[in-house]
């Protein structure tokens, strides 16, 4: 398991399964298979692949830590990287699709609007992260800070979150299930948080 | 108590026959989700507008009716099932002359018209949309409203057995609507028993409906039972939901936009690309002097 897990094929098939809801967009969109609404459609899927990166991104280190496979660390910051994909995709589609650059409309919507201050907010907390996510940056700015600068990624879950519960109409199921996805991995890592220090 | 012979049991092979026989006819009175039963004769409305209709495809697959599923395609994948036949419409309340009507009745109230209305969501997408059906006026007219009837009220049928999504829609069901008795009277405001030539789909809200085309959709209710004649401003399902959002009147307007989204903009399905959204989604000429000096800000 580990050897599968350590080879580099596994990391080019995991980016390749990764590109699988961008590709089957794109492909649907130039087949027109999406829908009467694609514009929405793309909003949609995007969106809520952005979530479900997040979301696996942070069962990684939770899972590597229960199911002792400290090799999964490897993944993390390509899952990380993918949930800003799509999270630039979600937005490119709202602002250059849906908008069409119009940046008064826009800015409008960004400050007066909650649930898309949540989103631009979600979004904006995810540029630092991707900006410094190479081995580089970790060395230049110290494990410590970098640490410390990438649980961004806790408020970055969350604000999408509430993004989403607060642009539903009425049906909050799937923003209340990422929301106690959500949960519970932040419940993890206040376990540990909390846990007493063990004597060395 | 005489007592039965053998010979007079029913065959098995008969008795499950008499099963199939039943269960196909009761297929056959059944509305079908898609490609019903053809209407004649349809006259052509002068209210229809000349622009394009949208396609068969979209309008009976892109859908919001919550009581089937919340997500677009939900309504005609899950309606298909839904009973239509028998159906029962009473109309009481303030009214000298209270009915109570099955299909067949519905379907005589009066001369059948094609009117290709815009039909405009509040979701801030538009279709054009061949329905087929009379003025409710029409019907509002033989049950002769007394003079205390201010409002006129409506119900959608409800069954959790049939609509077993409907507990997670998050709206308040049965679905309820209503409009003011003046709106109601407006030769516009539309009883709607067919689509395309053909009667109601069920994800569009078998067997009949309102359209009200200067309205945002959600106020053309579906799968219609129940109108009732009153002298105050009925409970209307968004309203109940979010009052801060969905008001009573919910008239079109592309200057009073909705909490969380403007509306100043729409977009033509099937389509990508947004075009300004029409004060009275376009029919501002003929229903504007029913709100003459009512602030739309304020009822909106």
């Amino acid at each position: 398991m580990n050897k599968i897990l350590a080879s580099r094929w596994t990391k080019v098939l995991v980016f390749l399964v990764c590109l699988v809801p961008v590709a089957l967009l794109a492909w649907g969109f130039h087949k027109n298979a999406l829908g009467p609404n694609p514009v929405e459609k793309i909003e949609h899927e995007t969106g809520d692949w952005t979530i479900y990166f997040l979301l696996i991104t942070l069962a990684i280190t939770p899972f590597r830590k229960l199911a002792n496979l400290p090799v999964l660390i490897r993944f993390r910051r390509m899952l990380g990287l993918f949930a800003f994909f799509y999270g630039f995709l979600h937005l490119m589609a709202y602002v250059w699709v849906d908008q069409a650059f119009d940046w008064p409309a826009l800015w409008k919507d960004v400050y007066k609007r909650p649930f898309v201050t949540a989103g631009f907010t979600g979004f904006c907390l995810m540029v630092p992260l991707a900006l410094t996510s190479t081995a580089w940056s970790i060395r230049k700015l110290g494990g410590r800070r970098w640490q410390r600068l990438h649980r961004l990624i806790y408020l970055s879950a969350l604000a999408g979150v509430i993004h989403y519960y607060w642009l539903v109409k009425s049906d909050v199921r799937k923003p209340l299930l990422y929301g106690a996805i959500l949960l519970v991995l932040m419940l993890y890592r206040a376990a540990i948080w909390l846990r007493p220090a063990k004597i060395a | 108590m005489s007592k039965l012979r053998y010979s007079q049991v029913t065959p098995k092979s008969e008795y499950l026959n008499r099963r199939r026989f039943l269960a196909a006819g009761a297929a056959l009175l059944a509305s079908p989700a898609y490609g019903g039963t053809k209407l004649t004769g349809v006259t052509k409305s002068p209210l229809s507008t000349t622009e394009p209709v949208t396609s068969y495809e979209a309008i009976t697959g892109y859908n919001n009716y919550y009581e089937f599923g919340t997500q677009k395609g939900d309504p005609a994948k899950n309606a298909q099932k839904f009973v239509t036949s028998p159906w029962t419409l009473t109309i009481e309340g303030m009214v000298a002359k209270p009915k109570t009507l099955d299909l067949d009745q519905i379907m005589k109230i009066a001369p059948l018209e094609e009117r290709i209305y815009r039909h405009r969501c509040v979701e801030r997408w538009s279709i054009v949309v061949p329905w087929i059906g009379f003025s409710l006026n029409t019907l509002l007219k033989q049950v002769e409203p007394t003079s205390q009837a201010k409002y006129v009220a409506f119900q959608s049928y409800y069954d959790p057995g049939q609509m077993p999504e409907g507990k997670h829609a998050g709206i308040k069901l049965p679905y309820v609507e209503g409009l003011r008795i003046d709106e109601a009277m407006h030769p516009l405001a539309m009883l709607v028993v067919g689509l395309y030539g053909e009667v109601l789909p069920n994800q569009n809200g078998a067997p009949l409906r309102l359209a009200v085309p200067w309205k945002y959709g959600f106020k053309s209710i579906k799968s219609i039972v129940k109108i009732k004649l009153v002298d105050k401003e009925p409970p209307t399902t968004w309203n109940i939901n979010n009052a801060h959002e969905y008001g009573f009147y919910s008239n079109v307007n592309p200057e009073v936009d909705h909490p969380r989204w403007s509306q100043a903009k729409e977009r033509r399905l099937p389509g990508i690309g947004m075009r300004p959204t029409l004060k009275f989604n376009g029919y501002e000429d003929q229903v504007a002097g029913l709100y003459a000096g009512m602030d739309l800000r304020k009822y909106y």
